[in-house]
């Protein structure tokens, strides 16, 4: 029974991570109603920036984070300008082929910018080592992770309901035209909102970065586990991205530890049996 | 014969370009390489591929990352008949088979879903098939409880190598010229099949399902069902391209079902234009082109494709062909072949 308990936690903190990814995917749909392709390269770039600044420039952890979801932000700020403003009025296919074709380019440039060698991902002094959980010693930095995913939940919902910001984004999300009616800019509301979600994406990788390898590869493999989580939780919902998150990464750990290859396709069964039951995803309403 | 006098009619300049087109493919094996051969029969299967492609894409509005899963089945399926039996036309309807079963199996959850909800699906289930293909042997010893030794069934994560061409009736498939040939005969086949049913009134539907779902719904129409039909049909296109893939390159890996050779079919149209007729065929060529040339020249080629697809999407949007139609065409027309029906800017599929 320890075993399994133990197990549930690992699959906890990969399930924080999915969250951590979700959660600016599920921000940028609602508010832009864009599926951000490449949302998973912005969570790369978060993990490779916070790598140089902590491990090549010797900074202090919490500035390299910050650093890097500054920079992302940026990233997304220059993203929202150029590429999709152009194109809000396009078809969604046209949308999500040019995030397609952003994803590959940003995935070359961090293979430019940072080569194929692996580093061993550094864990910050303070938080490295294990603690003794269930009679199994179990990783500080671990514990820290599930923690910086709850925060995160707590601090987006906080700014969604109590600040005029994050009401003036559920406004546009539940109506667009409404919300420009009474005096919102739109515009202004998209560049902001979209950056939110990119630094949110890169918090995520900036914590992750020493609890996984940074690779060229991150955003391409990301995205797939991402878009599967908001389909399960539903598109759109937040509580349904933390709730399917969990799920699936609790599930995956469980299921490896009765059948190996269910660490491959545990995720994929629990989105094809949710969809079938429910084709509107955990959390969504009937369509 | 009525239909090819009436379309002679109607539409002497792409008639024209056609039989022209035909006739240098047919010569090609007197003067080009073997390299040439192998290209245009790698260009030919592409073409296959991003056709049904864009019948998900450009007739009926549904963007699928997942045609990979297609695509790799047909090129398992056929690559699994080919060594048991090496028969091409068997590995050919094998593999069409195959992926259709897949395709209806896959289709009946997510035709249930449309726009955004589509493309995360069928990109899920395609890399599910990715995995699944590399751990087949495992999952089929949990399966039936008889332990499957590993890499037997499709090969693990080499895939399977040394498949033999085959025969057709007793004609040896091994030299490139036959194989060219036979390519040639199987994609005209379905290039002309794929006309015919764009134009029939189920094709018509598919795009009437595209324009206006709710009115296609009230006309009486069931759009799930066309849906499903029209993921069917780009399964099948994608098994067969995956099945003459198999044949030319005489091995197959779980590569095949990764969401990047998804992406082909997808990048191929964009670049020919998604809403004509030739579109996808132009773009294939092309992309094939512009990639082997990038590969010789660069490891960034993923960024290659990335900015290709950032400047079509934002510059040249109606892809080439969709360009050449609006532009020079009607130049073209009025110098060479003046149509007797033409109407000014009428757009022809």
């Amino acid at each position: 029974m320890a075993d399994l308990a133990y197990q549930a936690l690992i699959g906890l903190t990969q399930g924080m991570i999915y969250w951590l990814i979700a959660a600016g995917l599920t921000i940028a749909f609602g508010v832009l109603g864009i599926l951000n392709f490449a949302h998973g390269s912005l969570y790369m770039f978060g993990s490779y920036l916070a790598l140089t600044f902590y491990q090549y420039l010797g900074m202090n952890f919490g500035l390299a984070v910050f650093l890097a979801v500054a920079s992302v932000g940026g990233i997304g700020f220059l993203l929202e300008r150029f590429a999709l403003r152009p194109i809000y009025a396009r078809s969604l296919e046209i949308q999500l082929i040019l995030l397609f074709g952003v994803m590959l380019i940003f995935a070359d440039t961090a293979l430019l910018g940072w080569g194929t060698n692996l580093s061993f991902p550094p864990v910050p002094p303070l938080l490295a080592g294990t603690t003794e959980i269930l009679g199994r010693r179990f990783p500080i930095y671990y514990i820290f992770l599930i923690g910086a995913g709850v925060a995160v939940f707590f601090v987006i919902r906080g700014i969604l309901e109590k600040t005029w910001w994050g009401r003036t984004m559920r406004a546009a999300s539940s109506d667009r035209e409404m919300a420009s009616a009474i005096g919102i800019n739109i515009r202004t509301l998209f560049a902001t909102s979209f950056v939110f979600a990119s630094a949110i994406a890169a918090f995520g990788g900036a914590l992750s970065m020493p609890w996984r390898i940074s690779q060229p590869s991150l955003g391409t493999d990301v995205i797939i586990p991402a878009f599967v989580v908001v389909a399960v939780g539903s598109l759109g919902s937040l509580v349904g991205a933390l709730v399917a998150a969990i799920l699936i990464g609790v599930v995956t750990a469980l299921g490896t530890f009765y059948v190996p290859i269910m660490e491959v396709i545990a995720m994929y069964l629990i989105m094809t049996i949710v969809l079938i039951i429910r084709p509107q995803g955990l959390f969504g309403r009937a369509r | 014969m009525n239909w090819f006098r009436k379309q002679l009619q109607t539409q002497r300049t792409r008639f024209i370009l056609l039989v022209t087109l035909v006739a240098v493919m047919l010569a090609m094996p007197a003067f080009a390489s073997e390299y040439i051969l192998y290209m245009l029969t790698s260009i030919l299967f592409i073409t296959l591929f991003s056709l049904g492609t864009n019948l998900l894409l450009g007739y009926t509005g549904l963007l699928s990352f997942g045609q990979a899963a297609f695509y790799g089945v047909g090129a398992f399926a056929a690559a699994r008949i080919l060594l048991a039996y090496p028969s091409m036309p068997l590995a050919i309807l094998g593999g069409m088979a195959a992926s259709a079963l897949a395709a209806l199996i896959i289709g009946l959850i997510v035709v249930r879903h449309t726009a955004i909800y589509f493309t995360m699906l069928t990109l899920a289930f395609g890399m599910l098939f990715y995995e699944g293909v590399q751990k087949a042997e495992l999952i089929l010893s949990y399966i039936t409880g008889v332990k499957v030794p590993e890499a037997t069934v499709f090969g693990g994560g080499w895939g399977l190598l040394d498949i033999p061409r085959g025969t057709i009736f007793n004609l040896p498939m091994d030299s490139m010229v036959n194989y060219y040939y036979f390519t040639f005969i199987i994609a005209g086949i379905a290039i002309f099949l794929f006309y015919r049913l764009v134009h029939s009134p189920l094709g018509l539907s598919f795009q009437a399902i595209r324009d206006s779902e709710s009115r296609v719904a009230f006309a009486g129409i069931s759009v799930r069902k066309h849906r499903l039909i029209c993921f069917v049909i780009a399964g099948v296109f994608a098994g067969l391209a995956g099945a003459i893939r198999t044949g030319l390159l005489g091995n197959v890996d779980p590569l095949v079902f990764h969401w990047s050779t998804s992406a082909t079919p997808i990048v191929s149209t964009l670049l020919g234009g998604m809403y004509t007729f030739a579109g996808p065929i132009v773009g294939s060529a092309i992309y094939y082109i512009i990639r082997d040339f990038v590969f010789r020249y660069t490891f960034v080629w993923q960024m290659a494709v990335g900015l290709v697809i950032v400047a079509l999407v934002l510059g040249l949007s109606g892809g080439i062909v969709g360009s050449f139609e609006q532009k020079l065409l009607p130049k073209f027309r009025a110098r060479f072949a003046p149509d007797k029906n033409q109407k000014a800017g009428k757009t022809v599929y």
